[in-house]
């Protein structure tokens, strides 16, 4: 009487994006424009272009959040106004190295001063679930709220949990988000280790480097969710594949069993999103399906717009949503030309240094 | 005394990050908490290390900041009586 | 019938044993695991007591035969022993032959390593590899590959004390969705200075044995440990003639919404969750014989929860107790920890002892079952809470 048989439901819902919003190093911030100012650096770093959050956060709430935080209330807020919605039953959040300012402060604190005189507030700013956490606060949402923090697949794996759950109608609108924040000592340690260029490049050139290691970057990406679909729907999200470990060789059959269990031959997709990120050693990968499965394909990449971390495909996955509403592809993403055709399906693939590898499958709505 | 209420009105201004707070709307008597400046029990525990840290004095429950936190003017008088450095 | 998720395996290290009979043991036995800190280098070594496991990385290191120059921190290798023994326990030894994921979980993943080289990184030195140790997700890409899990789906759930509930929840619901067959769940967390700092600025720290539910605790004791379950679907079960341990049958998540560390007075997000899970379950609250409460004696959460169990189960609240006095607080661990207690309870029909528990607390009288008692068990509720509001509730059965 009281079993409540969510996956026993004959027909699965569709899965909509209702409402997006996007912060990141370009002033394509929130929804006003469409990339009609491109931003670059030279310096292998994109640092986030943050809007007024005056407006957006209360100044008592404001004053302990460090700059992902922030990012993150605010991008909610405007994916929430642009969805034109106030009912959210979930909050997903995906971070690769979570609150990562407050984190840094604290473990610095802890060996400067010999454990000695520490206060809470970086600690307790740390947690990787402060994002989720400090939206369902300012909310007062009581509902699931859940963080995933694996790498490049975070933020799909917040999709797929939010696609699990609308599909099978335990909640009916969700907020997704990836966020990620830079810090200072995350760039010099991750120069050493050559996962950032040695050579400074500039970041419009990123693909044609020779080099290994990538340029890092920031943002914060979120979005409505919802297994009902309004006027301002962007896309449907028809499919996620999330794959830990992958050799090149055998990342055509496992998108051919992608693009199969999804009902799609290849021709019938009309776009192509790529994660490609300017790294020697690892961009083979794309080159793969550039040159072989998605050779006749249309191509965008993105990572020179908004640079390499954790989440940045949730910067990508913006994008294709925004492409697939608007129906324009911009001319700063295109590989190579493009001829201008209806775009029903956008297939994203996306990979870090060989691992956590995602296939999304987003359509027309 | 007075220098030391000017002292720890900066104080709580720049270790709770009240960017919006100037020291002169902080009157003496203000309540911090709840109504007055509106700190809660984070803060609570930020000055908790600050007495520690700046005038040695150690507390090693929370609950009796309450009392001592009850407004600059009660705080500067509990620190003068109690201040180890 | 909805379909089943049954647990066919668990593994454990935890501060009272490096294996699932060594728990057991110190359980029923009123054992704990608490002491001062020996292995872990830090200034506040003499002030508290925690659940340490009391074998260096070295010691943890030797049965993973890994190669000398390896990245793992002691969060990997913790999750690596139990994940392992959660697979050799399901008897699995060719794990690609059903769809086989991994969802794992951790508070501050390698955050011991880059705690003890947080500036050697800026220099040339052998400390380097661990940089990419650091982020929550590498515990969990090592632990796929330790148990040979490839082209597969696996994640990693980061709810602060939570966690691992939520990991376990995720994995259900995968199997019940068909995205996958088995789904390997838990989580792992080392004790590190970070944690230890951070809830000492909170002013949440023993510095004795703490004690759940009394009306004198004063605060909790901090641990480390590892634990993981094997999740299999009815068909998995059925062909492979699987002896079935226990059934995932309820979980529930909410939010408590009320602030950032501190759990609502009447236990909003806790009473929420609690009732999903009773819900998802499709059983009465009366249908409830224990509940392995979150009860980690700090002031606020036990008084919190309190409430809840009152809301949720009325006059009559089942037999009770929190096992955090024998483990410490395992932080992202705790929810898997609590787990397999969970189940070991169904298993031998057990409620464990909640330890150091004298004076009932004045706001309610709730007793935690405080001897280790013989009682036929059906069905266990398990609470794990976090910062962040987040709250996470539970349900195994003994039966589909």
């Amino acid at each position: 009487m009281f079993n409540i048989n969510f996956y026993e439901a004959a027909v699965r819902s569709k899965v909509y994006i209702n409402g997006a919003a996007c912060i990141s190093a370009q002033k394509a911030s929130g929804n006003s424009s469409f990339f009609e100012e491109i931003q670059s650096t030279a310096d292998n770093v994109f640092w986030a272009v943050e809007p007024d959050y005056t407006k957006l956060i209360p100044a008592a709430s404001a004053r302990r959040m460090a700059k992902g935080v922030k990012m993150s209330v605010a991008a909610s807020k405007m994916a929430i106004d642009n969805a034109e919605t106030s009912i959210l039953d979930a909050i997903i959040i995906g971070t690769g190295l979570g609150c990562k300012i407050d984190s840094d402060k604290f473990v610095s604190a802890i060996i400067d001063s010999s454990e000695e005189f520490l206060t809470p507030t970086p600690f307790i700013q740390s947690t990787h679930n402060t994002v989720a956490g400090q939206i369902a606060l300012g909310m007062k949402c009581t509902g699931y709220n859940n963080t995933y923090v694996h790498g490049s697949v975070s933020f799909e794996s917040a999709l797929l949990d939010a696609k699990l759950q609308l599909e099978n109608n335990e909640a009916a609108s969700i907020l997704v988000g990836g966020v990620d924040e830079l810090t200072e000592h995350t760039l010099k340690i991750h120069e050493k280790i050559k996962h950032i260029k040695f050579e400074r490049i500039d970041s419009s050139q990123l693909l044609r480097s020779k080099s290994e290691g990538t340029i890092f970057g920031e943002g914060a990406s979120f979005f409505i969710t919802s297994n009902q679909k309004n006027i301002n729907c962007y896309a449907e999200l028809a499919a996620i594949e999330i794959i830990n470990t992958l050799s090149v060789e055998n990342l055509p059959n496992n998108l051919e069993a992608f693009l199969k269990a999804n009902d799609l031959h290849v021709d019938e997709i009309d776009l192509a999103v790529l994660g490609n990120n300017g790294d020697a050693k690892f961009d083979v990968y794309f080159h793969t399906l550039a040159d072989g499965m998605l050779n006749k394909i249309n191509r965008i990449y993105y990572k020179h717009l908004c640079g390499e971390f954790f989440t940045a495909s949730a910067f990508g996955f913006w994008l294709a949503s925004k492409i697939l509403k608007l129906q324009i592809i911009p001319e700063v993403a295109k590989m190579g030309e493009i001829a201008p055709s209806e775009i029903k399906n956008i297939l994203l693939y996306n990979q870090y240094r060989g691992e956590n590898h995602s296939f999304v499958l987003l359509k027309k709505c | 005394m007075s220098d030391l209420k000017q002292e720890l009105k900066a104080k709580i201004i720049e270790q709770l990050n009240l960017e919006d707070v100037t020291i002169s709307e902080i009157d003496d008597n203000d309540s911090l908490f709840g109504d007055g400046l509106g700190l809660d029990s984070i803060d609570a525990l930020e000055l908790i290390v600050m007495l520690d840290k700046d005038y040695g004095i150690r507390l090693s429950d929370p609950k009796e900041g309450k009392k001592i936190f009850e407004s600059v003017q009660v705080m500067a008088d509990y620190i003068e009586a109690n201040r180890t450095k | 019938m909805g379909k089943g998720v049954a647990i066919t395996g668990m593994g454990i290290i935890s501060a009272i044993g490096i294996n699932t009979e060594e728990n057991f043991q110190a359980l029923i036995h009123k054992k704990n695991g608490i002491s001062k800190i020996e292995l872990l280098d830090t200034a506040h070594k003499n002030e508290i007591m925690v659940g340490e496991i009391k074998l260096t990385n070295a010691q943890l290191e030797a049965p993973l035969d890994l190669p000398s120059n390896n990245n793992y921190t002691r969060t990997a290798m913790l999750g690596s022993i139990a994940a392992k023994q959660a697979i050799s326990n399901a008897n699995i030894f060719n794990i690609s032959k059903y769809r086989t994921g991994l969802v794992s979980s951790t508070s501050v993943g390698g955050m011991d390593m880059t705690e003890k080289y947080f500036y050697d990184y800026l220099s040339e030195s052998d400390s380097q590899k661990y940089i990419t140790s650091h982020p929550a997700g590498d515990s969990t890409q090592k632990i796929a590959e330790q148990l040979g899990i490839s082209q597969s789906l696996v994640t990693t759930i980061s709810t602060a004390c939570s966690s691992a509930a939520n990991a376990i929840m995720l994995g259900a619901r995968l199997i019940k969705a068909g995205k996958l067959d088995r789904v390997i769940v838990g989580g792992t967390d080392s004790l590190s200075k970070f944690t230890i700092n951070g809830f000492k600025t909170l002013m949440i720290l023993s510095d004795t044995h703490s004690a759940p539910f009394d009306e004198n605790r004063n605060g909790l004791n901090l641990g480390e440990g590892a634990a993981y379950l094997v999740l299999e679907s009815d068909e998995i079960v059925e062909k492979e003639h699987k002896k079935v341990l226990a059934y995932v049958k309820g979980y529930g998540n909410a939010n408590d919404a009320f602030h950032q560390t501190a759990s609502s007075e009447n236990g909003d997000g806790a009473t929420l969750a609690m009732e999903k899970a009773l819900k998802v379950a499709g059983m009465l609250p009366s249908q409830i014989d224990y509940v392995n409460v979150h009860g980690t004696a700090t002031g606020n959460n036990d008084l919190s929860e309190g409430r809840a169990l009152i809301r949720v189960f009325g006059n009559t609240i089942p037999g009770f107790s929190s096992t955090k006095a024998f483990t410490g607080h395992t932080l992202a661990a705790a929810g898997a920890v609590e787990a397999v207690f969970s189940v070991l309870a169904l298993q031998h029909n057990i409620i464990f002892p909640n330890l150091n528990f004298e004076t009932p607390m004045k706001e309610f009288h709730l007793l935690p079952q405080t001897e280790t008692k013989n009682k036929e068990l059906n069905a266990v509720l398990s609470n794990s809470f976090g910062f962040g509001g987040n709250c996470s509730t539970l349900i195994f059965t003994k039966q589909p």
